[in-house]
């Protein structure tokens, strides 16, 4: 974040953290709310809750850690750790993928 | 000699080096839980059906822990904002809050850890399965010599049913807030050492869950108690540094607290994964 910053404007920006750290608690709770409604199949809640854990992330990420107004730097380095975190997740959807091609046994 | 760029953002970066540095250590810690969260799903997926245990841990409990989490980033960035508006005052008082957070996560983590390395699973010599929480073991108790008594409070699951019958009695173990797990009635149980084959706690070498679900919260409560030393020593010894150089002393609060942040993000999605799905 850049850091010239009055006194007056930081005030402004402590009513956000506040406003974000409601919107926090508020999807902890949807979480757990969230986890005992039966959506008909299990990966549907799965999906639910990580989607509130993806918004909960972007939150802190975004106003706490104040990565919607860093350097270009900073989401150079991000940039790269996404692609590599995305595909540490692809690994696992490219084993399921896997299993059609077991040789069958006669 | 002075360290260059601490307070003065570099010409090229448009940072102060701490910044970048910080955030190549987190680039490196989100690779690092993605490969626990990676090896996650995929135990988790080749689990068999129905072996892979639902409800083993507190709802309730979790949800406060995740709570106080949240709770203590925003005293975190609190304690920032604090010494950007002058007022050390108050940074102390939110920085002390972010403190006595850490210390009760820990503390309620450590009281799940407790729960379960007083939970057994008891394979009898008869063929059966006892399972449930530790409620006495007599002082000479020792299963190599087949001596003393142990007491939990839990069920026995008949592990010589038929297949159907079997899972539908181990669903009473992995799953105990299904039906068939309601069903099973817990009572205290007294078992001599003569008639145990071999018995466990629900640590880490219990099952595969339990074995990624220490290795996951165990290496976020690692962080969590450096997190709070590093935080400690800036709220403490460190803060006599606010008199001589603020500018400086407020990168180093923003830095630390970069790394809260993370803390806290990462269990914003270990609490779902573990204790929720």
């Amino acid at each position: 974040m850049s850091d010239d910053h009055s006194p007056e404007q930081f005030s402004h920006h402590v009513k956000r953290y506040l406003f974000v750290f409601y919107a926090l608690l508020f999807g902890t709770l949807i979480t757990v709310g969230a986890s005992y409604i039966p959506f008909g199949h299990r990966a549907i809640n799965i999906g639910v809750a990580l989607l509130i854990a993806c918004g909960k992330a972007f939150l802190v990420a975004g106003y706490f850690m104040h990565l919607v107004s860093e350097r270009k730097m900073i989401y150079g380095i991000m940039l790269f750790t996404a692609f590599f975190f995305i595909g540490l997740m692809f690994l696992t959807i490219w084993s399921v993928a896997d299993f059609p091609r077991l040789p069958t046994q006669h | 000699m002075d360290i260059p760029y601490t307070v003065q953002p570099r010409p090229d970066t448009g940072l102060y080096n701490a910044k970048v540095g910080i955030w190549l250590f987190l680039a490196s810690e989100v690779m690092l839980f993605g490969a626990l969260f990676s090896s996650y799903i995929l135990l988790r997926v080749g689990a068999p059906d129905g072996y892979w245990p639902h409800g083993w841990l507190n709802v309730p409990v979790g949800t406060a822990n995740t709570l106080v989490l949240i709770t203590s980033s925003i005293t975190t960035v609190m304690a920032w904002a604090s010494l950007k508006m002058n007022q050390f005052g108050r940074f102390k008082f939110y920085h002390a809050c972010t403190i006595l957070f850490a210390l009760t996560f820990v503390g309620i983590k450590s009281y799940e850890y407790h729960d379960k390395f007083t939970h057994y699973s008891i394979k009898l010599a008869d063929g059966r399965l006892a399972d449930g929480h530790l409620d006495e073991k007599s002082k000479d108790f020792d299963l190599a010599k087949k001596q003393g008594k142990i007491v939990i409070h839990g069920h026995v699951v008949n592990l010589a049913a038929a297949n159907e019958n079997l899972k539908e009695e181990l669903k009473t173990i992995y799953d105990p807030h299904s039906a068939e797990g309601k069903k099973a009635k817990h009572s205290k149980l007294e078992f001599n050492a003569s008639e145990i084959a071999s018995m466990e706690t629900y640590g880490p070498w219990h099952n595969t869950y339990t074995a990624i679900y220490f290795t996951l919260t165990g290496l976020h409560a690692l962080h969590v108690i450096g997190g709070a030393i590093v935080i400690s020593f800036l709220w403490s010894f460190g803060a006599k540094m606010w008199k001589t150089d603020p500018e400086r002393f407020t990168n180093r609060i923003e830095i630390s607290g970069l790394f809260w942040h993370f803390v806290d993000l990462v269990w914003i999605f270990l609490f779902p994964v573990l204790y929720l799905l």
